[in-house]
């Protein structure tokens, strides 16, 4: 019979899985013990000042006027409208500013790997000196120093009759819908399923039979005649909207005003340096083979880039541009230094004469968040999509 | 041993709890009854703490002409200023009190203002803060007198516009954190008057906007505007400030709710001033009268026997002690000194007494006598 020895217990207190544990179980009653505290020291002074901790300010009457404002409001709407204008304008900021500010950095990262020392040179300035410079400097120098020195309202520069810029607002023409427009709408998006479909048919025809799919000319050129012929059915439902200047401000058009171009101007000159940086980086990450067999094949530079390099650099930018794209619309709350009522602005107004700063703050912290998070998660997406297509 | 460890889990989770549950009956509960909430603020009343500092800490304007202004030598100096250097007089017993020493000035912003004050960056606020109901309730301050009677009103280029229908869709500049905005709103919209406002920062941006012509006129207390007019007239060329009232803006110091002694005393130095001026008490002669008062009303005022024989008639059961205007009349002179040389017709900003003219004249201030 064998004897087989049991090895000796170790004592509890000597155990360290259980030390672990332990360790981590006191963690834990440490943090919620500090958590209990505040919300309790916070309970306390707010009680003990009488104010409130509940949202019942938002159905109040917002008492203050926003004169930039992309959906109706007054001053006697409740709060809760003026946090959805602060939203809108935020959004409308972000959404311009990302799209500008992608487009200028590609152009600015490709330019600083130019042939060409001009080029070369003049985008490396023009990086270093945008980076180094302080945002909310930069925000308000764009509105100080360039759009309030454009002329008086009175005396606004006109392009064609039909624009008219000055240092309050830039009034560009638009178009109007009159009643057929909702057929003609229905007509467009008719032309664009056609278009969709046009595409992939050609694609298909491409792979099947090696001939060049002229995809984008079939497309296009299909979405504007359907779009031509929904037009005129419907009976030319597009009215020009020329501004008109009546008193101290025109009527008619689409009114930029000076807060908001100088905010999206400041906010896409200085991400798009940043962007700059990250697609140098990431081309100049691509292996020298590929530029080698690039040319090898006979392709000219601006082919090369565009089939070869930039289809990998691109993916490899995506997550650092996600950062960049974040901090824009982050960096969107700068409006307060200039007036524009985006959503931080607005929340000031909001708290003033009412002392919830709390409730107020949280909550537009929490549609920070919510955009942020919604911005990333489409940016994951369009990353899962290419890297899965490259790993294939 | 796995079970063991999750055991000792378990307990140590319910014994925070337990802890917890006990600990939530020690908070002191907040809404019990009115002198609760005062006996379970932290340490001794504010009065107590800054007799025992030696210092006042005053939250001032450093931004506007005439109330509280910061010189190009750095020295800040105004009608808000005076309030704030009677008030350490007062406290300290010293008829030429000392910046850094007895009184402490902290220029603020109007949007932090009141959390600075709730945070106790300072104790007393005293910088052309209106008196509303909300900043009496929701925003826990306690104001204590009105010492300037003001209103809201806009200024203009005198070529531009002469009356408030003219700005109808004008541009509208006005300061972040105040009051001045919702009065704008209520009064166009009473009105019947369209307007676009742009919301800046402080003066010196609104200025910028201003003299760019990127806004129209500009929205304001009256007297800061009145302050603030001659320089910039000298920009923009000539001003108009309208007659509209676009709002009541009683101003006046505030302190943080909770410590009536203290808001007791602030109001008694404030009124004091008002009441030497009624008496005829001036920073000239109020050695005289503290030898000799001239009338028993006076008497009371400087806390001093009428006749040489008598007690001091009145006990005011102030913490500090009942002599507490002879240094701050010292110090700064009456009212009526203290709004002449800073906002009187002798000045730049050359405001008429209006409504701040004694009750026997045909104003606002009244003060409460001392009895």
């Amino acid at each position: 019979m064998e004897v087989v020895a049991t090895p000796p217990r170790t004592p509890l207190w000597r155990n360290v899985r259980f030390r672990r544990v332990l360790g981590q179980v006191l963690f834990m009653v440490l943090v919620l013990f500090l958590v209990r505290e505040v919300s309790f020291n916070l309970q306390f002074n707010t009680a003990a000042r009488r104010q409130g901790l509940g949202f019942g300010f938002l159905d109040s009457q917002a008492g203050f006027a926003i004169s930039d404002t992309p959906i109706e409001y007054s001053s006697t709407n409740p709060v809760s409208r003026a946090f959805q204008v602060g939203f809108w304008n935020t959004i409308r900021v972000a959404g311009l500013g990302i799209v500008l500010t992608t487009i200028l950095g590609l152009l600015l990262g490709i330019a600083r790997l130019s042939p060409n020392w001009l080029v070369r040179k003049l985008s490396q300035g023009y990086v270093d000196l945008i980076r180094n410079t302080p945002v909310a400097v930069q925000v308000v120098f764009w509105w100080s120093a360039i759009f309030l020195a454009l002329p008086r309202i009175q005396e606004s520069v006109s392009i064609f009759d039909v624009a008219y810029v000055s240092n309050r607002s830039t009034v560009l023409p638009w178009f109007r819908l009159e009643e057929g427009g909702g057929i003609w709408m229905l007509s467009l998006a008719a032309g664009l399923l056609g278009a969709a479909l046009l595409w992939r048919w050609r694609s298909h025809v491409n792979e099947r039979t090696g001939e060049p799919h002229h995809r984008v000319l079939w497309s296009t050129s299909a979405l504007l005649a359907v779009a031509a012929l929904g037009f005129f059915v419907s009976g030319t439902p597009m009215e020009a909207d020329v501004p008109d200047l009546l008193g101290r401000n025109y009527l008619g058009g689409v009114r930029l005003s000076s807060e908001f171009a100088a905010l999206l101007i400041a906010l896409v000159i200085y991400t798009a340096a940043f962007i700059a940086e990250i697609v140098r980086g990431s081309i100049q990450a691509i292996s020298r083979g590929q530029h080698e067999a690039a040319e090898a094949l006979g392709l000219r530079r601006g082919q090369q880039l565009r089939f070869v390099i930039l289809p990998q650099a691109l993916r490899i930018a995506i997550p650092a541009i996600n950062s960049q794209y974040l901090n824009l619309m982050k960096n969107s709350s700068l409006g307060v230094l200039i007036g524009f009522y985006e959503l931080t602005r607005v929340s000031k107004s909001i708290i003033t004469g009412r002392g919830n700063n709390l409730q107020v703050l949280l909550m537009t912290m929490g549609v920070y968040l919510a955009i942020s998070l919604t911005i990333s998660l489409f940016m994951n997406l369009i990353n899962r999509a290419v890297t899965t297509r490259g790993v294939r | 041993m796995r079970v063991r460890i999750w055991k000792v889990a378990t307990f140590a989770a319910l014994f925070a709890l337990v802890l917890g549950a006990c600990t939530r009956e020690e908070t002191p509960p907040a809404d019990q009854g009115d002198g609760q909430a005062e006996e379970a603020q932290p340490a001794a009343s504010l009065l107590d703490e800054v007799l025992d500092r030696g210092t006042v800490r005053c939250g001032i304007n450093n931004t506007v002409p005439g109330f509280g202004f910061e010189s190009a030598e750095g020295t800040i100096e105004g009608f808000d200023i005076d309030h704030c250097v009677a008030l350490a007089a007062a406290l300290f017993g010293t008829d030429a009190p000392e910046e850094g020493t007895h009184y402490e000035l902290i220029p603020i912003d109007a949007d932090n203002r009141f959390s600075a004050l709730r945070g106790g960056e300072y104790d007393v606020l005293i910088r052309n803060t209106t008196w509303t109901s909300s900043r009496d309730g929701t925003e826990g301050v306690q104001f204590t007198k009105v010492n300037f009677y003001d209103g809201q009103a806009m200024v203009v280029p005198s070529a531009d516009a002469s009356s408030i229908d003219d700005l109808d869709g004008a541009s509208i500049c006005v300061t972040a954190g105040t009051t001045t905005e919702l009065n704008l709103a209520d009064y166009f919209g009473e009105q019947g008057l369209d307007f676009e406002p742009l919301t800046l920062e402080d003066y010196d941006q609104i200025f910028q906007a201003f003299s760019a012509g990127r806004c129209d006129a500009v929205t304001g207390d009256r007297s800061a505007l009145a302050g603030l007019a001659p320089t910039w007239s000298e920009e923009i060329g000539e001003l108009t400030i309208l007659e509209d009232v676009m709002s009541k803006e009683p101003l006046g110091p505030g302190v943080l709710e909770g410590d009536a002694d203290w808001a007791d005393v602030v109001f008694w130095v404030t009124n004091g001033l008002v009441l030497a001026e009624e008496l005829g008490v001036t920073q000239g002669n109020v050695a005289d009268e503290i030898s000799d008062p001239s009338t028993p009303g006076v008497a009371a005022l400087l806390g001093t026997p009428f006749a040489a024989d008598e007690e001091v008639n009145v006990a005011h059961g102030l913490e500090i002690d009942d002599t507490f205007m002879q240094n701050a009349i010292a110090a700064v002179g009456n009212y009526g000194e203290i709004f002449d040389r800073h906002l009187g017709p002798g000045t730049d900003i050359g405001l008429e007494r209006g409504l701040n003219a004694l009750w026997t004249d045909g104003g606002l201030q009244y003060a409460v006598p001392f009895r």
